[in-house]
């Protein structure tokens, strides 16, 4: 039969001569393998004392944005929701009042906005539909959490530090990115 | 009758107490750190870090591990025979720690006027001891396994038991080549007479490997855990134990691991001499007291190779099956100690 692949080889069903039988220099040399691993590297990240670096273009936890002036990006069109394949994002609508220019962008904003991180399977597919550049995701993904509850990212975890009034923060969570 | 009392050497007591004292924590703290290194070793060898979490390197993992243990409910099962089911921890842990007696730790300190001796019993016959008492060990697991009222546990209960028994015909057969060199059963003696000649390792290799390979065997370890093959009898003859009767089980095993560990450096790797230095020229230079704390720092690190030893090869074979156990215990390792008895036997007579 023809071998599917280079690395084929034929089981060796000899009987096992005196040496074989002995079974102690394959035991050594079972055991030197075992020792020569006790050196190598090893993968593993201590992951809360050292962070694996990620890919710029990595999806992780998603982020309401702000314009410069601090101004709510979203409009509450809901693209993102239709575009969501899980079904993970909700929002509510609401119109913006005189004397509210200042805190959001359009005459339309997101009163509640709501995304359940247990659903989002992170395709970024909210963050291509967004027509006013309102929701990235970020490098970070979801911390655990011991309710179902403390999945479902409201806007106060969604959104940005606002540029104007908490510079500090916003500096912070800006961080080496530009 | 007052005088007899009288004339009863108090002072040796209460120097045999301390010292009983010392012993057993120490055996329980190395048992204890035995579970760490083991876990640690394992993870090296499967490139893992082991654990790491509680305090620098992991050290109060196995503190934690107790704490938990010791947190768990205590089942007793309806159908168990109650009074041997709590016996059986108790006798697998109390066989363990009673082989420690013979031992000779080091050689003695010189305190206060008197030689203390780091033994706690130096009786003649220390190798039949040892023997009886490891004999013993197995109806700590054979009870417990009895006791359970469960097939798995009794299944692999009878396991545990008929590997012991067969093996420490074995190891009885190597000892007796050794003792045949030594013309002593007590192990100071076999000490004192490694620290003036050869270690034994070096007149028995095959006796010592003979003996190696049965104190896998006793200690229940792997490749001869078949007592406890879990993909086959789910856990083995402790199935049914819970908290810290379960605690005891695991601890007596690398009690045993450490105490085993112990008498092979004694019998075979010189005990408490300290290699390539000859300590009687020691003892002139730097005093009694300095040299016998070396001794036990000399046998500690011989018992911590032993003890990586089983760790070691833990990690690396695999199980044999029960065929394959018997055949080598009974087909392989008896006619070879025969062979190395009757050997030594005729070297020793041709030597005259």
């Amino acid at each position: 039969m023809q071998p599917l692949t280079s690395r084929a080889k034929a089981v060796d069903r000899k009987p096992m001569n005196l040496w074989e039988r002995m079974y102690i220099p394959a035991i050594a040399k079972g055991m030197s393998i075992t020792f020569g691993h006790m050196f190598k590297k090893k993968p593993t990240v201590n992951y809360p004392e050292k962070k694996r670096p990620f890919s710029p273009v990595f999806r992780g936890l998603h982020v309401l944005n702000r314009d410069e002036q601090g101004r709510e990006r979203c409009t509450a069109c809901g693209l993102c929701a239709v575009a969501c394949p899980a079904e993970a994002i909700t929002m509510e609508a609401a119109e913006r009042l005189p004397g509210e220019e200042n805190l959001y962008r359009e005459e339309k904003y997101a009163a509640k906005y709501e995304i359940n991180m247990l659903r989002c399977i992170f395709c970024g597919l909210c963050e291509e539909a967004c027509p006013k550049d309102a929701i990235y995701l970020s490098e970070t993904f979801a911390p655990s959490n011991y309710t179902r509850k403390g999945f479902i990212y409201g806007k106060e975890e969604l959104l940005i530090p606002d540029p104007v009034t908490q510079p500090e923060e916003f500096a912070k969570a800006k961080g080496q990115r530009h | 009758m007052h005088l007899t009392l009288l004339a009863f050497d108090w002072v040796l007591l209460l120097e045999k107490a301390v010292l009983i004292l010392i012993i057993i924590s120490v055996s329980l703290l190395v048992a204890m750190y035995e579970t760490w290194g083991e876990r640690k070793v394992a993870a090296f060898m499967q490139d893992r870090r082991g654990p790491n979490r509680a305090g620098p390197g992991g050290v109060f993992q196995p503190l934690a591990d107790g704490l938990k243990l010791f947190m768990k409910e205590e089942i007793i099962p309806l159908s168990s025979s109650r009074f041997l089911f709590v016996l059986g921890p108790g006798l697998a842990m109390l066989t363990a720690m009673m082989t420690s007696a013979v031992v000779p730790w080091s050689s003695h300190f010189h305190l206060w006027g008197r030689d203390i001796s780091m033994q706690i019993a130096d009786v003649n016959i220390g190798i039949l001891y040892i023997f009886g008492v490891v004999s013993m060990g197995v109806y700590g697991i054979m009870i417990g396994g009895w006791a359970s009222n469960n097939k798995f546990s009794l299944l692999a209960a009878i396991r545990g038991a008929s590997q012991i028994i067969s093996y420490e015909l074995a190891m009885g057969l190597s000892i007796i080549a050794l003792l045949m060199i030594t013309g002593s059963l007590s192990l100071k003696t076999i000490v004192e007479q490694q620290q003036v000649g050869h270690y034994y390792v070096l007149l028995q290799p095959l006796g010592f490997l003979i003996f190696l390979i049965c104190a896998f065997a006793e200690c229940n370890r792997t490749p001869f855990d078949l007592s406890e093959a879990e993909n086959e009898l789910n856990f083995g003859y402790h199935q049914e134990y819970s908290s810290m009767k379960l605690g005891f089980y695991l601890f007596a095993e690398y009690v045993n691991m450490f105490i085993s560990s112990a008498v092979m450096a004694t019998l075979y790797w010189g005990g408490y001499d300290i290699p390539f230095v000859n300590d009687a020229s020691l003892v002139q230079s730097m005093g009694q007291n300095p040299v016998a704390i070396l001794q036990v720092v000399s046998l500690f690190v011989k018992i911590v190779i032993f003890i990586f030893f089983f760790m070691w090869v833990r990690w690396t074979i695999p199980r044999f099956r029960y065929d394959q156990l018997m055949r080598l215990g009974w087909k392989v390792l008896i006619p070879l100690a025969l062979f190395n008895m009757l050997a030594t036997g005729a070297f020793i007579l041709w030597r005259g």
